[in-house]
């Protein structure tokens, strides 16, 4: 079975470790803040300029000049700060943020990643997302493995417009956790349920299939 | 005006000299930050033919949105250009000119305007079509292109409190682009909550020093939502 959205946060936070700063994207990443283990402590940064962001208010606590990068309504935690965007993306593009998880259409065993733009689509544009792909280190993908109609979106190269080149390692989808290593996806983890054939099957890029893929655990 | 107090009383007097095809720098993230009623009049002055540098353009019925009606826009830089059907029409027809820049970029482009720096290195946008046509330059085995810094005619923004003098502290996430964009606009106007006296602000606390502010008014705040999300419990 592919993985639910919950399950995909819930991989995704296992790459938390305690100490630190995480930058998540709107949509599943965000998600992922809901299953910090209780005894780690991570510090959420927003990039419209907190670090320290909170859950959603109680209708009561609700500030219009507290929102994150999707202009949702947010809380501070205690300790939180707050910066300039200048400073906000000084602080993405230094790499001092240790892990940003973000969405794609696309990735490609080269590690680029397309995530803004499909063209002659809208094009609503790339807001922080281009600073976040080249100043981290340390960036997980999650997308889904391949369209409704089996169409792969881990490449051999992508087809859309780059949103950056070279800078994506590992990919979290639907269907596996996956490396980039050498010009080629490595096949790490496959959800429950999902067969090694099934993931070669619908991964368009080059894959190495290690001897062992271990199946993802999910306590529930 | 006179000596330091940058404290003007009308909407006219705060606007007065944007002229049809001038550059306005403007703060604010969404409707997070902007400054409501110098966009307002901008409307009430139909003047056009404008360029403006903002990271959003507002929604339909909010902001920067609400030059859209009567076609004021010739230009947009920013980010990200979602949620305004107005302007998604306008973009469509090519009546409307977009410049899409990266979050990042386009608040190191405000900051290196008001800090006399013409142009900077950033490894944003290498490889993506935001590159193309830029200078590439290597340093330590990286690819890097040169991004040109923003300057404005006009700069318009918001802040939380202002002293006479124009000091400034911002509130929560409303200081976003604010701060740049008063500093890379010629004539800086900012709209502020609250107006206190010389010597109110702590030195310590300022955000923004007044030299870099023109005109400072007080004004009133809706303070728009784009996305109320609450938890329950």
């Amino acid at each position: 079975m592919a993985l639910t959205r919950e399950q995909l946060a819930q991989r995704v936070s296992k790459e938390f470790k305690d100490g630190y700063y995480i930058n998540l994207g709107i949509g599943i990443p965000t998600l992922a803040a809901n299953y910090v283990p209780e005894d780690m402590q991570v510090v959420l940064q927003s990039e419209n300029g907190i670090l320290g962001m909170g859950p959603f208010p109680l209708d009561e606590e609700v500030d219009a000049d507290i929102i994150n990068a999707g202009k949702q309504t947010v809380t501070l935690i205690k300790g939180a700060s707050i910066f300039s965007s200048s400073d906000s993306f000084a602080m993405i593009r230094g790499g001092h943020v240790d892990l940003t998880i973000l969405g794609a259409f696309e990735v490609d065993c080269q590690g680029n990643i397309a995530s803004y733009m499909i063209p002659g689509k809208l094009i609503k544009g790339m807001g922080g997302a281009m600073d976040l792909v080249s100043g981290a280190d340390n960036i997980i993908v999650t997308m889904t493995h391949a369209s409704k109609d089996g169409v792969s979106k881990l490449l051999k190269e992508c087809t859309l417009p780059l949103t950056g080149k070279g800078c994506i390692k590992r990919v979290l989808t639907d269907l596996a956790l996956l490396d980039i290593e050498d010009g080629r996806f490595v096949l790490r983890e496959r959800a429950p349920g999902v067969s090694v054939d099934e993931i070669v099957k619908l991964t368009a890029g080059d894959l190495e299939v290690p001897k062992e893929v271990p199946e993802m655990i999910f306590e529930t | 005006m006179s000596g330091f107090n940058k404290v003007i009383n009308s909407y006219e007097e705060a606007m007065n000299g944007l002229v049809d095809g001038m550059t306005i720098i403007s703060g604010g993230f969404g409707l997070c930050g902007i400054p409501e009623h110098l966009i307002k009049e901008i409307k009430r002055k139909g003047t056009k033919e404008l360029t403006i540098a903002s990271n959003n353009c507002g929604t339909d019925e909010h902001g920067l949105g609400l030059l859209l009606s009567d076609h004021q826009i010739k230009k947009v830089i920013a980010s990200y250009v979602g949620e305004n059907a107005l302007f998604e029409t306008q973009m469509m027809n090519g009546e409307i000119e977009v410049d899409l820049t990266p979050q990042g970029t386009l608040a190191e482009k405000m900051r290196a305007g008001g800090a006399g720096i013409p142009a900077f290195y950033t490894p944003t946008g290498y490889g993506t079509p935001v590159g193309e046509g830029k200078e590439v330059r290597e340093f330590n085995g990286r690819k890097y292109i040169l991004e040109e810094a923003l300057q404005g005619d006009f700069s318009i923004a918001k802040a939380w409190k202002g002293d006479r003098h124009g000091n400034l502290i911002f509130r929560r996430t409303a200081r976003n682009f604010n701060p740049m964009a008063i500093t890379a606009g010629k004539i800086s106007v900012v709209e502020v909550e609250e107006i206190v006296e010389v010597g109110d602000l702590d030195p310590d606390q300022i955000h923004l020093p007044g030299i870099y502010v023109d005109r400072l008014i007080k004004g009133t705040f809706e303070k728009n939502i784009e996305q109320r999300t609450i938890r329950s419990s």
